[in-house]
């Protein structure tokens, strides 16, 4: 707890570097990362991740030092590379895109590996701390670095927002793009390099092996909350900042830790949390969704069946018991029950001793439930050509799903029909 | 039966589009007149598309060259719009029918700058000549295929061109949507632009069009369409299939041979 509130009141400036350092390799990234998603190219950013590997290796052999500018440098030439090279198996051969992304992605990787290991056997003093390209290490975001990086992020998210309107279309169609003169092929350069710089400065906090999340996770946790690009952008770039203060807190905390495990777990729950809980279009809104449904059914079934006693005894308001009432129909006891006591409170019906019996309001919307089945009824018969004892099926899902504008419609196309196919009253 | 017109607004010529080194189309040769509506028009896989696409220059030719109002594409881009089909995006992009709409004026923009009111004001009367402006703010996804189809309209409506090339815009719409597309296309030959559509359905084409191409992986005919939609000239077109045709595209693309020798 003194950890923590030593972290965030930001007293000490190495706090305040190394957060101000993640948020904005985090949210950078994740802005980017939103027009890779949708231009759906997401696994070549993963490709891309792995390959900068050899090239930070690559610059450190060649220079000597652990200058970032030179490491950036050589991280950006292979990333680059990489993608020359699945664009040329692709467009050479009869391989795919998949399989290529997942040959080069290997290959370019094993080759870091290699390299990362002989530096470390090589006996250099000046190596140590080059492994934490692998799984990151937010806290060593210091002094020269950072502000290095910190350019790369602030650049690349402002170029982002320059060419928003161009990407933008470059995602969605490509093909009109051409045709209204846009220049394709430099804009795919563009978002490739965008891509590319993002996982070169990211890196640094998250780690090569890990950084493709850092790059589509944000975006693809932001695509629930929203249906409009330029706030999709924003909850990206928020989450990744989020989770950027987190990893620079682990970091922090617990120096023995790789900040990138800590960063993809956090974004990892952010997304989850997504999926699960955004309106819409996450998951408990559609179990609650479906769960309103099977309510809605229920009560309407209620309704109904007291309406169609009512029909039978000429007798809308007298009570009925409940075993009277589920002779008709097979509905659980207690399902029932609950059923009729919401719609005690909703003034649907009422109790008393001898039974339910419907209110005004009920009967009548007892009676428009009734009339949409014999409606339905009367449509498919008539405009689908279907049996009349194959329609009642149907009916019983229909009936509670017709608006009143739709209900109008149906009236007009029957011509107000007395009766339904099976010469029962639509009332 | 491939009649030429003098000042022709598209002019195409001698042009053999490949797929992976098979040909689709062959020695393609027709100049099209300004101000009609015109029908392209072929069983499945006659290469359609594919002579819309190349015209367009967004797939590149083996062979020949595409003039429009006399010029290389790459010149006159301004003036000319194109319809993409309906299902060559994903329609589940994060944006709204007037984004989209907004689309038809990035052209005139050019990179950098923000579309301004009159932008905006263009993109709203282009919702409503296809009937749309309702839907304005209405999520992408959430349309239905003739909404699609209008939207797409609309956008090339937006783009104020003076030749529009349309792939096969009355696929899968309702018959109100293609109702109001045709009125909207005669509005626009009335106004003195070009339309050029790729059409399937035969029934329908004698109507709509007064300019019909007949394509069967080579140009069968080209000409008014009276003339052209006659049973000896349809027979050709969907008839008799290439067998040899095929079989030399196929075998070009096993030999990985070219389909015209290098100048």
């Amino acid at each position: 707890m003194n950890q923590f509130l030593e972290f965030f009141s930001f007293a000490d400036a190495n706090v305040r570097y190394v957060t101000l350092g993640s948020v904005l390799l985090a949210s950078s990234s994740a802005v980017v990362g939103c027009f890779t998603l949708l231009r759906k190219r997401a696994l070549v950013g993963d490709a891309v991740a792995h390959a900068v590997l050899p090239g930070v290796c690559l610059a450190f052999i060649l220079s000597g030092t652990k200058n970032p500018l030179i490491l950036l440098l050589g991280a950006f030439v292979t990333g680059w590379f990489s993608l020359i090279v699945i664009d040329f198996i692709t467009s050479r051969s009869r391989i795919k895109e998949d399989t290529a992304i997942g040959l080069v992605l290997s290959v370019f990787f094993g080759i870091g590996i290699l390299l990362l290991t002989s530096i470390q056997h090589s006996g250099n003093a000046s190596q140590s701390g080059l492994d934490k390209f692998l799984f990151g290490k937010a806290a060593s975001l210091v002094g020269e670095d950072l502000i290095t990086f910190s350019i790369v992020a602030v650049l690349l998210l402002v170029t982002t927002l320059v060419f928003y309107k161009e990407l933008m279309l470059l995602c969605f169609d490509q093909a009109y793009a051409k045709t209204i003169g846009f220049p394709v092929r430099t804009l795919e350069l563009l978002l490739t390099t965008l891509t590319v710089l993002a996982v070169v400065v990211g890196i640094q906090a998250v780690g090569v092996v890990l950084m493709a999340a850092m790059l589509i996770t944000p975006a693809a946790a932001a695509r629930f909350w929203t249906d409009k690009l330029k706030l999709m952008l924003v909850i990206a770039a928020l989450i990744g900042a989020f989770s950027g203060v987190a990893g620079a807190f682990v970091s922090y905390t617990a120096p023995a830790m790789p900040t990138g495990p800590w960063i993809v777990l956090i974004v990892s729950m952010i997304a989850i949390a997504s999926f699960s809980f955004a309106p819409k279009k996450g998951w408990f809104s559609r179990i609650a969704r479906q769960r309103r449904n099977r309510r809605l059914i229920l009560e309407e079934n209620l309704l109904k069946l007291l309406y169609h006693l009512g029909e039978q005894k000429q007798d809308f308001f007298s009570p009925r018991s409940l075993p009277n009432l589920l002779e008709r129909r097979n509905i659980p006891k207690d399902q029932a029950r609950t059923g009729l006591d919401k719609l005690r409170r909703q003034g649907y019906v009422e109790k008393s001793k001898e039974g339910w019996r419907l209110t005004t309001q009920g009967q009548k919307r007892g009676r428009r439930v009734v009339r949409l089945h014999r409606l339905w009824e009367l449509y498919l018969t008539q405009y689908l050509n279907l049996a009349s004892d194959h329609v009642h099926e149907d009916a019983e899902t229909i009936e509670h799903i017709i608006t009143p504008d739709l209900e109008q419609k149906l009236m007009e196309e029957l011509n107000y029909p007395q009766l339904d196919p099976h010469s029962a009253k639509i009332p | 039966m491939i009649l030429h017109v003098e000042n022709p607004v598209v002019e195409v010529h001698d042009l053999t589009v490949s797929y992976d080194r098979k040909p689709v189309l062959w020695g393609v040769d027709l100049t099209l007149p300004a101000g009609s509506l015109v029908g392209v028009i072929g069983p499945n896989g006659a290469g359609k598309s594919t002579l819309i696409k190349a015209v367009m220059d967004l797939l590149s030719a083996g062979s020949g060259y595409v003039r429009i109002f006399g010029k290389p594409i790459e010149e006159v881009r301004n003036r000319i719009s194109y319809v993409p089909q309906r299902e060559s995006v994903d329609w589940d992009f994060p944006a709204s029918v007037f984004d989209v709409v907004l689309m038809g004026r990035y052209g005139k923009l050019g990179l950098f700058s923000r579309p301004r009111k009159a932008d905006k004001d263009a993109a709203m009367e282009a919702l409503e000549k296809v009937n749309m402006q309702a839907f304005a703010k209405r999520q992408i996804s959430q349309l239905s295929g003739g909404q699609q189809q209008r939207v797409f309209l609309a956008r090339a409506l937006a783009q104020n061109a003076d030749i529009y090339f349309m792939d096969e815009p009355f696929a899968g719409v309702d018959i109100a949507t293609e109702t109001a597309i045709i009125e909207l296309l005669r509005t626009m030959r009335e106004q003195g632009k070009t339309v050029v559509v790729v059409h399937h359905d035969l029934q329908s084409a004698a109507e709509y069009f007064d300019w019909v191409v007949l394509l069967n992986m080579r140009l069968v005919a080209s000409g008014p369409t009276e003339k052209v939609l006659t049973q000896e000239l349809l027979e050709h077109t969907y008839g008799g299939r290439l067998t040899v045709l095929t079989k030399v595209g196929d075998l070009l693309r096993k030999q990985q041979f070219p389909a015209r020798e290098k100048k």
